[in-house]
């Protein structure tokens, strides 16, 4: 890291520790003492070492502004994930404990909506990928001139608001309509991951549409067309494997749009993990908290596992054109 | 004679309104070497993609080994095609590279371990099979899609400007190997090219290609020594040319600045005072040191170039300049510049070109 960067992040964890340390006057809670000692030498400790640093050579000052203006965004980001978190621990009186989260745990309605919106997502993902993939690659190799169109259609998700979306869905699968979905438990299921698969389409056409442009497309097709290969084994044995990396992306982000989902599964009367927050939101004090430090991790564990997943994409050579 | 291998009859293709092969016939012998040979947008690149079945004619059949593909998809026609950008596989290694057509006829596993391992031998790369694509060089990619595209024996190779993205000194090592490696597998092979040295070079029998049309179908040394066209007299080789005047028709007598001189291949439909054009190669005018040919001009030498094992001089006759090749000679330097000489050239070696 640079001498400014240094310095900024020390100051930043300098701010930081003194409102932990604010924080500790206002509850006096033991621990917080140990967090705001840490960070704080932490803190001073990288703003020592920064200005130990020999300044390099026509590095411009003005760049601990630009840093000193990262680590203010970073707190606000973090601190109100962080008073979540800390309203999360505060479930006794005697001081910081995780009981909310055992309680949370234990109750048998967050392990069976939890569980049931992975189901829910991890067919979702399925559905996506067989819908987007061969979509986004006939449209790359075929009608280019179809491109736009398509863009626009997996945007019109970003544009109706779920509220519309839910509501036509009911309209056009309920009990009297010609194909009643919303009659039978599996035919709701089956609407909720269509819906779903709309819902993500826009992050996973843009996803796969990425990763096919960093593979030239036609002439792996043709390669493989020549070799004897017919359309399903190029998809899979060729495209697919080279843009795996963004097909997960795509599917990770479709994940974290389905455990933080409310609207349309409510409306359909489905018992996902964000129906089951906003009931026990209604109802508690604490443990929503907890629940919501857990569907935070979900959400940046998926982000992480896109971030460590680019480091194995396949790599392709440079391509001379 | 028989039939030809691979026989491309009356074929057209259109894109919209745009015509860019035009009634091309063709026929290529089995194991033979054939260059298109053409600038780009002449369409040799659209006629190799038909023969892969890329392209669909317009109109036309291509006819192989006595069967009809016009209308066959491409994954049917045994065919093997190596590409400008390589086109391997970047998520499979060199060794399923080369396996995929084989896994894809479902060849048992052994025997196409065995293949692969042959391949590998035959382009040089032992050992290389389990490196990925991004691990090796461009001209080593290119020798893994070679290898690739013989692997399931195909009945022909096509090559779509294989040596372009390559630097000069592995392109000339590699259309070598190229050439090697088909003459001993004896496969019928195309080979799409704008560089006229590599079709030269490497070719049984060249197709010169000029706006949709075949300009020439023959042999390098007959493209080069008796151009059927003025486009296949200029986009093969340098070629001097130099105006005239008709001075005597029927003597076949023609002014070249003022200088007489007769030209025996002068077209009988040429009359007195035409202005026509002469053309020959530089290494078919010489300086006029000692026997001299049946034409002798005099004129200035305008630049000297020396080559190495070749002197190109620059001679200016007039109005005309006419570039010069002669063999270097230990003992002789060239002439100076601006200095006087006399050139001279054989009548047969001149071509008279209509337009």
């Amino acid at each position: 890291m640079s001498r400014t960067g240094l310095i900024a992040t020390g100051i930043a964890c300098a701010i930081f520790a003194l409102m932990l340390l604010a924080l500790y006057l206002y509850n006096h809670q033991g621990i917080l003492v140990i967090l705001v000692a840490a960070i704080g030498i932490a803190g001073l400790a990288l703003i020592v070492i920064g200005l130990m640093k020999q300044k390099v050579d026509g590095e411009p000052t003005g760049k601990i502004w630009s840093w000193l203006a990262f680590a203010l965004g970073v707190l606000y980001f973090l601190l109100p994930l962080l008073a979540t978190f800390e309203f999360s621990v505060k479930i006794r009186r005697e001081g910081y404990t995780f009981d909310a989260y055992s309680l949370v745990f234990a109750d048998g309605r967050f392990q069976a909506s939890f569980v049931y919106s992975l189901v829910i997502g991890v067919a979702a993902i399925v559905v996506g990928i067989l819908l987007v993939v061969p979509a986004a690659y006939y449209v790359r190799l075929r009608a280019p001139h179809l491109r736009p169109i398509i863009e626009f259609v997996t945007l019109l998700p970003l544009i109706i608001p779920p509220i519309i979306l839910v509501f036509g869905y009911i309209r056009m699968y309920n009990s009297s309509s010609i194909l009643p979905l919303t009659n039978s438990n599996l035919g709701t299921d089956a609407l909720l991951t269509l819906a779903y698969v709309a819902l993500a389409l826009p992050y996973m056409y843009r996803a796969v549409d990425t990763g096919l442009r960093t593979i030239d497309v036609q002439t792996l097709t043709e390669a493989a067309t020549i070799m004897g290969a017919n359309q399903v084994t190029i998809l899979a044995r060729v495209i697919f494997p080279n843009i795996i990396v963004a097909v997960l992306s795509g599917a990770f982000l479709t994940l974290a749009i389905v455990v933080g989902e409310f609207t349309i599964a409510s409306l359909l009367n489905r018992q996902v993990f964000g129906v089951y927050m906003q009931n026990v939101g209604a109802n508690r004090a604490f443990e929503p908290a907890a629940l919501a430090v857990v569907s935070f991790v979900i959400t940046w564990g998926a982000m992480g596992m896109i971030q460590l997943l680019t480091r194995f994409a396949p790599k392709t050579a440079p391509r001379n054109t | 004679m028989a039939e030809p291998f691979l026989k491309i009859d009356r074929i057209t293709k259109s894109f919209k309104d745009n015509l860019v092969v035009k009634g091309v016939d063709l026929g290529f012998n089995k194991g033979e070497f054939v260059s298109l040979l053409g600038p780009s947008g002449c369409g040799k690149t659209t006629i190799l993609r038909m023969i892969a079945g890329f392209e669909k004619p317009s109109s036309g059949t291509i006819v192989v080994d006595g069967k009809d593909i016009t209308n066959l998809p491409p994954n049917q026609r045994k065919i093997g095609m190596v590409f400008q950008a390589y086109a391997l596989f970047p998520n499979m290694n060199v060794a399923e590279n080369i396996g995929f057509g084989l896994k894809i006829a479902r060849v048992p596993r052994p025997e196409r371990e065995a293949r692969v391992e042959e391949m590998l031998k035959l382009i040089g790369l032992p050992g290389y099979g389990k490196r990925f694509p991004f691990e090796l060089s461009g001209g080593q990619q290119q020798r893994v899609a070679l290898a690739r595209a013989l692997a399931p024996r195909p009945r022909m190779l096509l090559l779509d400007e294989p040596l372009s993205a390559l630097d000069a000194k592995i392109r000339v090592s590699l259309r070598e190997e190229i050439r090697a490696i088909q003459r001993e597998l004896g496969i019928t092979t195309v080979f799409v090219t704008h560089d006229q040295e590599e079709a030269l070079s490497i070719s049984d029998r060249i197709v010169v290609m000029n706006a949709g049309n075949v300009e020439q179908f023959g042999t390098p040394f007959e493209i080069y020594n008796r151009p059927a066209t003025r486009f296949a007299a200029t986009f093969v080789g340098t070629l001097n040319t130099i105006g005239a005047t008709v001075d005597d028709a029927a003597a076949k007598r023609v002014a070249i600045d003022g200088q007489v001189v007769t030209i025996p291949s002068l077209p009988t439909s040429a009359k007195k005072g035409d202005r026509i054009s002469l053309t020959m190669r530089p290494e078919a005018v010489s300086l006029a040191t000692g026997q001299l040919r049946d034409i002798v001009l005099n004129g200035t030498v305008a630049e000297v170039n020396f080559l190495g094992s070749v002197i190109r001089l620059k001679v200016r006759l007039g109005d005309n300049a006419i570039d010069v090749d002669t063999f270097n000679d230990q003992r002789t330097p060239p002439p100076p510049h601006d200095s006087k000489v006399q050139v001279t050239i054989s009548g047969s070696d001149i071509l008279v070109l209509g337009d």
